[in-house]
């Protein structure tokens, strides 16, 4: 007991450095809504009064709209796809040992971390090849190719947590795989399961790379915000728009990794 | 452990299911493996059109050259020959390993702590810590990295925040369109990346090893030299290797802050597929990036191995 608590001993500096390095973490982002409420067209100290007019204008923008909901479906579709791509797969890994296991599970995790520009430079190879006009599906194919690691990563843990016993019981006592799974895997897994579609939505409504190289005519959220950063003059508005989806990310990325929450701590337990 | 997992699984499955519907469906049935890959296929295929065709046809384009808008098909080293030869090619690549090396290193150090902190000295809430260091990595790259050129700008929030406070009488003009600039904003991004991992290996360390060199007489820091941080080795090698290979090819942070002086290899390929319009050129300069970073995580796959066999 007495080298227990020697060891956690409170550590009062860590401690502060946790704390400043929480803040160092969060204030850049913060400057964002900060600044989208300055009554300023520049974005720079002192702060001159507060607004809501940067907001006003920008609800009255077509393009904001359109670009909102391309963001909307490519991530809606991107999420359904690869959820359920990994779904099969986290199966697949965490059910049978399979030969070369290890070498696939690798190579299905390469978008993590192979520069997203390679992948985005390779798929734009592929399409045209093909003949494919760019469009809101060659952006949504990129994405799930790059959601696809993240689906898996959240889903693995989760099937790990099921018992190999409660299926082959259920198999046993007559019901067939659909089933089985719709009964018995389904609802041990769906915290697994719904993280995943809201994770993997976040990746695809934010991501830029892919959707650069991809996009045709109709631009995502992220592709129309890169458009305006080349006018000063529309710093102000795009704060605004910045804010608002930096706000939307955060409650849906908090509330998948809330659902999934016990799933992490296993994992990090092992 | 594992093991003995296998011959359960085995044993469970040693009775053959009697039922047959067609040949197919009964070599699912007795194959494991076969079932396996049934269910594995789908992601396979898409990972395959998705990653392994693309690739194939990048390299034999980065074999073509450009005339004019079309293609010269004739398979030629042209490219790889013209980026081995101008110096500018080289010096970009060089440029982007150095910018990605300092950004991990500031990137692992400084997460070190913060991981340490959360896995030996906070009891509650651990997963509400862990959230709360990798939120921000879920949300876009381009509105953190867009976040900090309103930090660093001429006219930015550093900026215009010393000249009111009196401390500076005219911008600092190094922060925003420079190489400090592109890896400051490097180091931020990467946070989780670097956490993570870390974290996990500093959790996994048995507790009892430290309370062994307590007791033999190891002060915190000869305790923490010796047993913490070789043990917790892996996970910074392998957080080394999550931020510096990608960041190597990043061509938003250096686009929107890097200036001149910061542009990156990114930057280059970026301008082959776009304004340059030299298709082959890119494919080639991509495909030479990804040979540069394939020869990059070969150390660090070694680097690990090493570790791995001096801790056993």
């Amino acid at each position: 007991m007495s080298t227990e608590s020697y060891i956690r001993r409170p550590n009062r500096p860590l401690q502060v450095y946790a704390i400043i390095f929480l803040i160092a973490l969060y204030i850049p982002i913060l400057f964002l809504p900060l600044f989208s409420f300055n009554d300023s067209i520049y974005v720079s100290f002192p702060l001159t009064g507060f607004t809501l007019q940067w907001y006003e204008e920008l609800f009255q923008r077509e393009p904001v709209w359109a670009a909102l909901m391309n963001s909307v479906k490519v991530g809606a579709a991107t999420a359904v796809l690869a959820t359920t791509l990994g779904i099969f797969a986290a199966k697949a890994i965490t059910k049978y040992r399979l030969p070369g296991q290890n070498a696939i599970v690798a190579f299905i995790m390469l978008p993590l971390v192979v520069p997203g520009i390679i992948f985005g430079v390779a798929l734009l190879v592929l399409m045209s090849s093909l003949g494919v006009t760019l469009s809101l599906y060659t952006v949504a194919v990129g994405h799930v190719i790059i959601c696809l690691p993240f689906a898996i990563a959240t889903l693995i843990p989760r099937f790990e947590g099921l018992d190999p016993s409660l299926e082959e019981a259920s198999a046993d006592l007559g019901e067939n795989a659909w089933h089985t799974f719709w009964r018995v895997t389904l609802p041990v897994v769906w915290p697994g399961i719904l993280a995943s579609l809201l994770l993997t939505f976040t990746v695809s409504f934010d991501e830029f790379i892919m959707a650069f190289f991809l996009t045709g005519t109709e631009p995502t959220l992220p592709m129309y915000i890169w458009g305006q950063l080349r006018f000063p003059q529309q710093f102000p508005s795009v704060l605004a728009l910045s804010s608002m989806i930096i706000a939307v990310s955060f409650v849906i990325v908090f509330l998948g990794q809330w659902i999934n929450r016990d799933a992490h701590i296993s994992t990090v337990r092992k | 452990m594992t093991n003995t997992n296998v011959t359960l699984n085995d044993a469970a499955v040693g009775a053959p299911p009697v039922r047959r519907r067609g040949k197919f469906a009964g070599m699912l049935q007795r194959s494991e493996t076969l079932r396996g890959f049934f269910l594995l296929s789908p992601t396979l295929v898409v990972m395959t059109i998705g990653i392994v065709i693309p690739f194939a046809i990048l390299i034999t384009m980065s074999l073509w050259t450009a005339i004019g808008f079309g293609f010269d098909t004739t398979l030629t080293t042209a490219n790889y020959e013209t980026a081995l030869e101008q110096p500018v090619y080289g010096a970009l690549m060089h440029r982007s390993l150095v910018i990605s090396g300092w950004a991990t290193v500031a990137t692992v150090l400084l997460s070190y702590p913060m991981a340490y902190y959360v896995a030996f000295h906070v009891h509650k809430n651990k997963m509400m810590w862990i959230v709360l260091m990798t939120l921000p990595f879920w949300t876009s790259y381009l509105l953190r990295v867009f976040a900090w050129k309103v930090v660093l700008g001429y006219e930015g929030v550093i900026n215009s925040g010393l000249l009111w406070a009196g401390l500076i009488d005219a911008p600092l003009e190094f922060l925003l369109y420079s190489q400090q600039a592109v890896v400051i904003t490097l180091a931020h991004s990467w946070v989780a990346f670097a956490i993570l991992p870390i974290y996990v290996s500093l959790e996994k360390i048995d507790r009892s090893l430290l309370e062994a060199a307590t007791d033999l007489g190891d002060g915190p820091v000869a305790r923490f030299f010796r047993i913490t941080l070789p043990l917790s080795m892996p996970g910074v090698i392998a957080a080394s290797f999550l931020i510096f290979i990608p960041t190597t090819g990043d061509y938003i942070t250096p686009a929107l802050l890097g200036g001149p002086d910061g542009m990156m290899i990114g930057n280059l390929i970026q301008l082959q597929f776009g304004p340059v319009n030299n298709w082959p050129m890119g494919a080639s300069l991509a495909i030479g990036l990804m040979l540069y970073i394939s020869a990059i995580g070969l150390v660090f796959l070694a680097l690990t191995k090493v570790f791995k066999e001096r801790m056993a």
